[in-house]
């Protein structure tokens, strides 16, 4: 019989602890299978953030790193310089690399560091039960944002992949979508690209994928990736946002 | 070997690169820039890297993946920077992971200012950072027992892989002293079999972690690491006894301070008072065994500090309740004159006479 579907050689066979409908299975996967098909899963070394994806250390079938809250592109920095000739990346969500690891990722990106980062944006704290975000949309509620996010209060939401779209060290920056199949193969593109970025040694790369959070949204999965479309991508939209010179 | 004229922070750089450290990650801070401003341009010529962070946090950080990768790796900073290093830091205990970091301390709380001072001795010796953790601290008195702590501060670092802490403070780091490098005593090391350097698809992924969400799992780490902790207790004490076989008073101190304080026992030695001192060599672990050792004619301890007492917690647990313990201590990046001390161990014999 055809084999339709395997598991990629890229995750191990661990079960997720993630919740139903969360779109960090599906981004995982991608990774994992990006990794496969380049090849480069014996050369990989992830480091995990603090947050919901803190367990994809046990998750991603590499040498995996758990950082510090936000501290991972610093970590990857240590590790990629110590083993320039290895595959680097890291992995986090908004809270990890919008709030704390604001310093980190910036400087990493400006640097240059030859480094792959999978940002998970889901507009919110998820591990810690739902707090706001400096992702969270306007209007947008969480435990600490009861009312919804005020701008006056916590200001706008911020865009990351913008922000470090404007940095010279920053070689391939793109955003993309996961809520549903089409947008899950440009997905898949953009983390091919990013990781080939970094092969290729033109510099930092990440990749910002719009991801979902039903548990805290409080929305059926179904829903929540309806309300991603209706609401995430307007003001996050999707596409690349640097590429390096020369590339497609 | 011959010796040359070194500056400490230079020095201790050069230390490190002699103990096989390629890597240094930090952030500039005075009184120590001298030693990332060394690394900066010694590294590259043997192959190495030196990178100037975007702050403390971020280098310990840095340190914490280039460990992990298994390298030796190295850190300095002062005081207020390795106050803001002590997240790495406890990651990277817990982790278990090799690291040198070099406290080259200053004047305190906050901003405080850059004269040398030994106020982060709570800092460094009861784990600055969160949850059950130690790792050894060496204080060294002289650039040459710099240079010898430090690269022995590597092996000890690997033999078991924990941070290791090198106290100085900014009159060590800036002086200039002849130094000789010569090897540390061998030691077998465990391979670094655990090391995040890629699988080569050959073996298992390694995971280095401090995360341990079962609460059973987390409490049989932190015996394990008590256990390591117990096993450089035992091995890895280090202490002077200077004129002590007579003494009638005990004089306690570290570093700096107790270069002062051997110039004081001089004097006092010279005016018929049989002063000794204890210099703690580690001071974590505390040498509480050089305190078993104090002569039957001492009738007092005095311990003397650049900070308003910190170390004497220490001196009064070694001492168990044996001796009065009394204190003289100068802060705010104040150096005590051997003068002070002399007039202070004056009064202290006056009164137990």
């Amino acid at each position: 019989m055809a084999v339709v579907f395997r598991r990629t050689k890229g995750l191990t066979e661990k079960e997720t602890h993630y919740c139903p409908g969360c779109t960090h299975g599906i981004i995982h996967r991608l990774v994992g299978e990006v990794l496969e098909e380049l090849d480069i899963i014996g050369e990989a070394i992830g480091v995990a953030p603090v947050g919901c994806s803190v367990l994809a250390c046990e998750y991603f079938n590499c040498d995996m790193h758990v950082a510090a809250h936000g501290r991972a592109p610093a970590v990857a920095t240590g590790i990629k310089r110590v083993l320039p000739e290895n595959v680097v990346f890291t992995y986090q969500g908004d809270g990890d690399l919008a709030a704390i690891g604001t310093a980190e990722i910036v400087h990493a990106a400006h640097r240059g560091e030859k480094i792959t980062t999978i940002f998970v944006n889901n507009t919110i704290y998820g591990m810690t039960g739902g707090q706001m975000a400096p992702t969270t949309l306007i209007g947008q509620k969480a435990t600490t944002a009861p009312e919804g996010r005020k701008e006056e209060l916590a200001g706008k939401p911020i865009k990351m992949s913008e922000l470090l779209a404007t940095i010279d060290g920053a070689a391939f920056v793109e955003r993309v979508s996961v809520h549903n199949v089409a947008n899950i193969r440009k997905a898949k593109k953009a983390i091919k690209k990013a990781f080939e970025t970094q092969l290729a040694g033109e510099g930092f790369s990440i990749v910002e994928v719009l991801s979902t959070c039903p548990t805290n949204w409080g929305l059926a999965p179904p829903k929540a990736m309806e309300w991603l479309e209706e609401n995430m991508i307007p003001y996050y939209p999707l596409g690349n946002l640097r590429r390096p010179e020369g590339g497609k | 070997m011959t010796k040359v004229l070194m500056k400490g922070n230079e020095a201790l750089g050069a230390a490190a690169i002699r103990a096989g450290c390629k890597y240094f990650f930090g952030y500039p801070i005075t009184p120590q820039s001298e030693l990332p401003e060394f690394m900066a341009r010694e590294l590259p010529k043997i192959g190495g890297v030196f990178l100037q962070a975007e702050s403390e946090v971020a280098a310990i950080n840095m340190i914490y993946g280039a460990a992990g990768a298994g390298e030796r790796v190295l850190t300095s900073s002062s005081s207020l920077g390795v106050a803001l290093k002590q997240e790495g830091i406890s990651y990277i205990a817990s982790a278990e992971l090799p690291c040198v970091i070099i406290n080259i301390s200053r004047g305190g709380p906050g901003l405080g200012n850059i004269q040398p001072s030994q106020s982060d001795y709570y800092m460094v010796t009861r784990g600055g950072g969160n949850g059950d953790y130690r790792h050894p601290v060496y204080a060294p008195a002289r650039v040459q027992e710099a240079v010898d702590l430090t690269m022995e501060a590597f092996n000890v670092a690997d033999c078991y892989r924990t941070p290791v802490i090198v106290q100085g403070d900014g009159m060590l780091g800036q002086m200039m002293e002849p130094v000789e490098f010569s090897e540390p005593k061998k030691r077998k090391l465990p391979p670094k079999d655990w090391a995040t350097t890629g699988t080569g698809n050959k073996r298992k992924p390694n995971i280095v972690s401090s995360m341990f969400l079962g609460t059973q799992a987390l409490e049989e780490h932190n015996w394990k690491l008590d256990r390591k902790y117990k096993e450089i207790e035992k091995n890895e004490v280090m202490y002077e006894m200077y004129r002590m076989k007579d003494a009638e008073i005990v004089l306690v101190a570290y570093g700096t301070t107790s270069r002062v304080v051997k110039n004081a026992i001089e004097t006092l030695r010279q005016e018929g008072i049989k002063a000794g001192l204890i210099r703690p060599i580690t001071i974590w672990p505390y040498p509480n065994r050089a305190f078993d050792e104090i002569p039957e004619s001492a009738k007092a301890i005095l311990t003397v500090e650049m900070s308003t007492g910190q170390m004497i917690d220490d001196v009064r647990i070694a001492n168990e309740g044996r001796l009065p313990v009394h204190f003289y201590g100068r802060t705010g990046g104040m150096v005590p004159t051997p003068d002070a001390v002399v007039a202070k161990t004056k009064e202290i014999l006056g009164g137990v006479k």
